[in-house]
């Protein structure tokens, strides 16, 4: 536990400062564009009405939906930009509806005596209705920075660095210990950024209060002394990183950051720095390869040949890898540096002794018997062009077909709820459950040979493609599923999978 | 009608709002004397407030013409117009967020007075109405009481060194001693400073004390205008009569009780 924490906090210099940087930029962006917006509509009707609908829409649509849609507007583009895009487009609600409720709620009479005593509209504005909506408009500030230090956690699913890196690598690895610090992070920095804002306000507020001096002075050196300390902090951590040599990538689950990890340690020895952006969809970490974003990542043929080849057939394992060498190779300008060894292809499997009663080993098998088994899948199987391939190959169907979060799939199986699932071969749990993976005689399901998808630039260095192609054919699907156990089943850490990895290539 | 200079002409004017169909003020033909208070008396509604505010360009009249110290107030820029004009409003109206001082400053600034004369034009005009700034410059106006704070509407309305001062019922919120303290001190310094004046109000024992001509109004049209001794022995319409009998009688009253007890 003490070593475990002791690893997290480790992250926490990096982590924080991604989160920080993400934070500020959107916020102070999200000022500078919401306040003039939120002045504008409530000098003019016409204006009001459409921009405070438009920015209440903004914020019903689902986070991760707008982070998705802001890199495929920026052409695929992943990291810092899109993320403050998103959490821009997400502060400006509570700042341009307090602006112009802010502006609306000054009183009559003291905007007519403005006028009375001869100023213009431009002076009403400037001396008269913002000095007085300015408590207003920074009670909105407060909302949207709160807001923004949390939506900032998702930012990880675009590849910028934030506490979200805790969270979302916490989550996939089993690691509690990771995804509350990261939660505990995150809190922590909307508690001290909500207490500073707020504080502001309080002065601007009570300074035409008769409230007691004393206190006011006391309150106004705590903020000025506490703005100093988190600008200079901030000015600190903003200045800029060594630039590293490669970024290593990967999506969210567990075989992702363990081979991450393994890929870091590889060329660290040989020399360079390293740096890894973790968690990312497949669109998202493709697409950044492609951009030469991201140097390297651990892919799977049958991803890349059904998901960005559209391709509905299976010709066969060494077809496929052939195909897809061929497509990245190709028109995607990349470079496939070889296959690992393993694969990490759905496939059915069943409780031995379930399958023994059955007297089933081939799906071939099931023919007979499906229509009174419950099958359970993650989330898309049932959604993949491969169960479709599967259900008219064998002609088959379930009596029911339930979806589940992976760790609930496998739990499902092992307590008999459901009779067979469609789990991952290269899964720890495989093995820990005593699961059989039956075969698949007619090859309706699509191979994934997991390979090393590098990008253009990346690969013209000769001893980073040297030192990544000594793990080439280097792992077996059984050491891969030993790996992957390690942290998903043994409770483990990543770093104890990595070692475990480079004990077994040596 | 000769020998004197005409400061404030309302010739012929009418508003309307709504496209003519609320007439709110009908051909009102007003003249005010450098140097006189006139008091513009009536109900809500009368139209009072409306006219007051025609002449800086508050509302903008549907016809007829005003002239200000001889010129057409409709060819200067509203913003110029009203700087120099003062104006001490209905319920105060001061900035919440500003000083004392930056409140009576604030029509001098926006004439882009030098600083030390608008300092020291702020100390002169703070002492004038009984608030001497070493000791209420610096607070706000939340921290006065309200008859402190109609001073400082006064103090703000005379800093510029305005030859005209428009008061929209300028003692309506003040507890009646305070009020009484307060018109005698603003009477003072009109007189003294030659001012003119036109104060709206509701109160007939303050327009016949303070005013040196009365106009009445009601629905929209100036019923009579003259002196208030004029206005008590020849008053030329019903309304009129009734109004000014009322302090009057009241006055009456107030004698009978002092002489029976």
């Amino acid at each position: 536990m003490n070593e475990s924490l002791r690893e997290q906090l480790l992250l926490l210099p990096e982590y924080f400062q991604g989160h920080l940087i993400l934070t500020l930029a959107a916020l102070s962006l999200g000022i500078v564009i919401s306040i003039p917006l939120g002045i504008w509509a409530a000098q003019s009707v016409v204006v009001k009405r459409p921009l405070l609908t438009i920015v209440s829409i903004i914020q019903t649509f689902p986070s991760v939906a707008i982070l998705a849609l802001v890199v495929a507007f920026l052409g695929g583009q992943i990291g810092i930009v899109p993320a403050i895009i998103a959490l821009v487009l997400y502060s400006m609600l509570p700042i341009v509806r307090n602006t112009v409720s802010g502006l609306e709620t000054v009183a009559d009479e003291v905007v007519e005596a403005a006028q009375g005593i001869g100023m213009s509209s431009y002076q009403i504005l400037t001396r008269v209705r913002i000095p007085l909506a300015l408590p207003v408009i920074i009670a909105g500030i407060r909302t949207a920075a709160v807001w923004t230090v949390g939506l900032a956690t998702l930012s990880t699913l675009v590849g910028a660095t934030s506490f979200g890196n805790y969270i979302f690598t916490g989550l996939q690895t089993r690691n509690l210990v990771s995804v509350t610090v990261g939660s505990i992070a995150a809190a922590l920095m909307a508690v001290v950024l909500d207490s500073l804002i707020g504080g502001i306000q309080w002065l601007v507020e009570n300074k035409n209060q008769a409230s007691s001096e004393k206190k006011y002075k006391q309150v106004k050196y705590a903020i000025i002394g506490a703005l100093i300390l988190s600008i200079s902090f901030s000015a600190y951590s903003l200045l800029p990183e060594p630039e590293t040599d490669f970024t290593i990538g990967g999506k969210g689950f567990t075989e992702q950051y363990i081979i991450a990890g393994l890929l870091s340690a590889e060329l660290e020895a040989a020399g360079f720095s390293v740096e890894q952006r973790l968690g990312m969809g497949t669109e998202v970490v493709y697409t950044a390869t492609a951009n030469n974003t991201v140097d390297v990542y651990l892919e799977y043929t049958g991803t890349v040949w059904a998901n960005i080849m559209n391709n509905s057939n299976n010709p066969g394992r060494d077809a496929v890898l052939a195909g897809v060498t061929e497509f990245i190779e190709g028109p995607e300008g990349m470079v496939n540096i070889g296959a690992l060894g393993f694969q990490n292809r759905y496939a059915l499997a069943m409780r031995k002794d379930r399958a023994q009663e059955l007297g089933v080993t081939s799906i071939e098998d099931l023919i007979p018997i499906a229509r009174d088994l419950i099958a359970a899948g993650d989330l898309e199987f049932f959604g993949r062009p491969e169960w479709i391939t599967l259900r008219d190959t064998y002609n088959i169907d379930f009596a029911q077909k339930l979806t589940f979060d992976p760790t609930l799939m496998y739990t499902a199986i092992n307590e008999e709820q459901v009779d067979l699932i469609a789990g991952y071969t290269s899964d720890g749990r495989i093995a820990a459950f005593d699961l059989l993976l039956l075969e698949d005689p007619r090859n309706a399901l699509l191979p994934y040979d997991s390979f090393l998808l590098a990008s253009s630039t990346a690969a013209e260095n000769a001893l980073f493609t040297e030192t990544l192609e000594s793990l080439v054919n280097a792992i077996s699907d059984d050491e891969m599923r030993a790996a992957n156990r390690i942290v998903d089943v043994d409770g483990g850490a990543v770093s104890d999978a990595v070692a475990y990895l480079q004990s077994v290539i040596r | 009608m000769l020998d004197w200079f005409r400061m404030i002409e309302l010739i012929d004017v009418q508003k309307s709002f709504d496209d003519g169909a609320t007439q709110a003020v009908a051909n009102t033909s007003l003249t005010v004397a450098e140097g006189e208070l006139l008091g513009l008396i009536g109900e809500s509604g009368s139209g009072k407030t409306t006219t007051l505010k025609m002449i800086n360009r508050l509302e903008e009249p549907s016809y007829g013409e005003i002239r200000v110290n001889g010129h057409n107030v409709l060819d200067q820029k509203p913003e110029e117009l009203r700087r120099n004009i003062g104006y001490v409003f209905q319920g105060i109206g001061l900035f919440p967020h500003y000083t004392v001082a930056r409140n009576v400053a604030a029509v001098p600034e926006l004439l882009d007075w030098d600083e030390t004369r608008i300092s020291q034009r702020c100390a002169e005009t703070l002492s004038m109405v009984g608030l001497p700034i070493e000791e209420y410059g610096d607070r706000y106006p939340s921290q006065l009481s309200g008859g402190q704070q109609q001073r400082v509407g006064v103090a703000r309305a005379l800093a510029a060194e305005p030859a005209v001062i428009l008061m929209d019922e300028p003692f309506g919120a003040l507890d009646p001693i305070t009020r009484v303290e307060l018109q005698e001190e603003f009477k003072r310094i009109q007189t003294d400073l030659n001012l003119t004046a036109i104060m709206v109000t509701h109160d007939m024992t303050e327009a016949l004390l303070l005013a040196d001509r009365i106009a009445v109004m009601k629905d929209g049209e100036v019923l009579q205008t003259g002196t208030p001794r004029e206005l008590l022995n020849q008053p030329q319409h019903d309304y009129v009569r009734e109004i000014v009998e009322m302090p009057k009688r009241r006055a009456d009253r107030l004698e009978q009780l002092i002489h029976s007890s």
